[in-house]
């Protein structure tokens, strides 16, 4: 179906039911119970965890396909929200047309950042996309002010023409970020027993967005273009040998994986109409980087898994402070009580980055695959308890080369 | 006129004059195996060839057409399939993912961006390597990973790559080297395979003899850089040149 394998559609609908359920599948603390800290289900926070899944999807088609490693590629995720902004001050608040200008801007910026960079690999790549990036955040505070705003960063204001829309809305504000009028900030909440749901409509427009961009992205690992990539990676003598440019196909995986992070900027700047500078330095970059790993380079889930996963270790730790940590350790003798808070405060609040950092050691050390391999490895212990006793040993038959799924 | 001709090519290396003075013409339809010692150039003079040198001197014609200045996929493009002296294969992707890049390559070109269609519908090609790997008793390990395999296998898949394409000119750089004796025969027996199947040229570089003068029906002693003499097996075997320049003192 859609072109797909049945393994893949399967694989699809439940990319899709989860998406559609997260609201749900994120809130399972009672409000108000001690554990309500660890709920997800809130828009903000979801929003983020599509965007970024699409920034880490388009990621992982030049990281994880062909093993070129930018380390430039918030460049683009700033470039799409600055598109997208720009489409807000002069067309409208409409998000349609600041998406698509975001997507093709960051595709001519990725073609000309790909098409020098590209001249090199390994190492020397990296470093040049990340001189790019780094390039480009220095612009946009400096010599591109007019253009960036500098350091206050863009703004929708009341005095931006809007050609098509509205100038100002009826209760005197800058008129909200819509999709044809359905407000991205509306959201409908449903309370049930102890639980409240939050349904907002910016959540699902980037749900929806993010299906469309696993899809295709699951169209192109599974693709002739797709194995391609894949032979980049393995063995480029052969691929030249065999008749192949290398050249063009890497730049299209460059290109490609540029509009997903373009996408992504301009999803953000949808959500919450402002663009920094700030969204281009390279941590943002190496953030793309951490979530790819995490999850499984190469894999399709990996990249998701990733990107919610950091995503939600950020939002949920930082907001940790000494006081939940007081109410949670009071039960301990004061002596104990003291000592477990000053070991635990240095892991959460703005302490939270030793905790992904451990985090993300513990994974590439234990998990070379990343939590992909984790879900994998779990997924084969549990069918193997099953077999058990049917005489049919895997180990001896000849290696299968992995799929690359999952 | 020849498949191939290489007319006056020289190659220094800083110091070293890796090839002289070569004069070499690859007819339709032979195997023509270059032989010769330990560093007389026999590499050097298969890299001019497929674009990886450009030599100092001198032109290489292939079917008309200078190749000189263009790249290994131009090259290849033009219909020259190169086997390596080790192995070069995909060795992420499975035996059959191998299979299908060289079909694709030779359908497409040097660059496609099919990236909606997908691989397993493109049952024209997938039968294409389907029946290139019967040809050479491969598939049953169509699933397999191809870093996974033994060096003999993985120069048969090699060969099966460069196959699929129908290359009008199959190059070989010691395609035995390093191998067992059964795996050497092996190998023998399926160039002579191809060989019968279709019309295919072959330059075939050797060291073992035996490779040689089982399948070579050109020879070319290759010594310092230099052709020493070129003819039919018969006719080299019994040579005193040879004799003394190159089968004495390797064998
Ligand atoms: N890239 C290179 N740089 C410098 N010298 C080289 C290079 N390639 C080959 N040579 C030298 O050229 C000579 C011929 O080498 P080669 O063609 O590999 O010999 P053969 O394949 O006949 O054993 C050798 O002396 C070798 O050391
Ligand atoms: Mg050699």
């Amino acid at each position: 179906m859609l072109g797909l394998s049945k393994k893949d559609t399967k694989f699809l609908f439940i990319v899709i039911a989860l998406t559609a359920a997260t609201p749900i599948l994120l809130q399972p603390f009672p409000e108000g119970s001690a554990m309500s800290q660890f709920n997800a289900g809130y828009p903000d926070l979801m929003q983020r965890f599509a965007i970024f899944g699409i920034f880490a999807i388009g990621f992982n088609i030049l990281f994880g396909l062909t093993g070129y490693l930018s380390f430039g590629h918030a460049a683009f995720l700033g470039v799409g929200s600055y598109s997208a902004v720009w489409m807000f001050k002069l067309l409208s608040m409409n998000v349609l047309p600041g998406i698509i200008l975001a997507i093709i801007v960051s595709g001519l910026f990725a073609l000309v950042i790909g098409y020098v960079s590209l001249r090199r690999s390994g190492i020397y790549f990296s470093i040049l996309t990340l001189a790019f990036a780094q390039m480009s955040f220095n612009l946009a505070y400096s010599v591109l002010t007019p253009i960036t705003n500098g350091e206050t960063g863009l703004q929708v204001t009341l005095n931006d023409p809007r050609i098509l829309g509205q100038q100002v809305a009826a209760n005197g504000n800058v008129p909200p970020t819509n999709f044809f009028g359905l407000e991205m900030g509306s959201s409908l909440k449903i309370p049930v027993g102890g639980w409240e749901f939050t349904f907002n409509a910016g959540y699902y427009f980037c749900a929806v967005i993010a299906i469309l961009a696993f899809y295709l992205s699951l169209r192109i690992f599974r693709s002739p273009f797709g194995l391609m990539l894949r032979a980049i990676k393995t063995n480029q003598t052969r691929l030249n040998y065999t008749g192949l440019n290398s050249r063009p196909y890497t730049l299209a995986a460059f290109v490609i994986s540029g509009m997903y992070a373009g996408l992504a900027g301009g999803l953000l700047a949808s959500m919450d109409p402002l663009a920094g500078a700030e969204r281009m330095q390279w941590t943002a970059s190496g953030e793309v980087v951490l979530m790819t790993i995490l999850g499984g380079v190469g894999t399709m889930m990996g990249p998701i898994l990733g990107a919610g996963f950091i995503k939600y270790f950020e939002n949920i730790f930082s907001k940790i402070n000494e006081n939940v940590l007081h109410q949670w350790f009071s039960f301990l003798p004061d002596g104990l009580e003291g000592f477990v808070i000053w070991v635990a405060e240095h892991f959460v609040g703005s302490g939270w980055h030793l905790t992904s950092g451990v985090l993300f050691m513990m994974v590439v050390i234990f998990l070379p695959g990343g939590l992909v391999e984790g879900g994998q490895r779990i997924g084969k212990k549990l069918k193997r308890k099953k077999s058990d006793g049917d005489g049919d040993d895997a180990e001896h038959h000849p290696k299968q080369s992995p799929h690359v799924a999952e | 006129m020849g498949l191939l001709e290489v007319k006056g090519v020289g190659k220094r290396f800083g110091g070293l004059q890796a090839l002289g003075d070569v004069n070499l013409s690859v007819q339709e339809n032979t195997v023509h195996a270059i032989i010769g010692p330990n560093g007389a150039g026999k590499s050097t003079l298969l890299n001019c060839f497929v674009g990886k040198l450009i030599p100092d001197t001198g032109s290489v014609m292939f079917n008309g057409q200078s190749v000189l200045g263009r790249t290994p996929f131009e090259i290849n493009q033009m219909g020259i399939s190169r086997v390596f002296q080790t192995p070069e294969i995909f060795g992420d992707l499975n035996v059959m993912e191998n299979m299908m890049i060289p079909c694709f390559a030779k359908r497409d070109g040097a660059f496609r961006l099919h990236a909606f269609e997908t691989v397993e519908n493109e049952k024209d090609l997938v039968e294409k390597a389907e029946q290139m790997l019967i040809d050479v008793n491969m598939i049953d390990k169509r699933h397999m990973n191809a870093a996974s395999m033994s060096r003999g296998d993985k120069r048969r898949l090699e060969m099966a790559m460069c196959l699929v394409q129908d290359p009008k000119l199959l190059l070989l750089d010691e395609p035995t080297a390093g191998m067992a004796r059964a795996d050497t025969n092996n190998t023998i027996d399926l160039l002579k395979e191809i060989k019968e199947k279709r019309d295919i040229t072959m330059a075939i570089i050797e060291h073992d003899m035996h490779v040689v003068f089982s399948l070579a029906e050109r020879i070319t002693v290759l010594a310092q850089g230099t052709p020493l003499v070129e003819d039919t097996p018969e006719n080299i075997k019994g040579h005193p040149k040879v004799q003394e320049a190159y089968l004495g003192e390797a064998h």
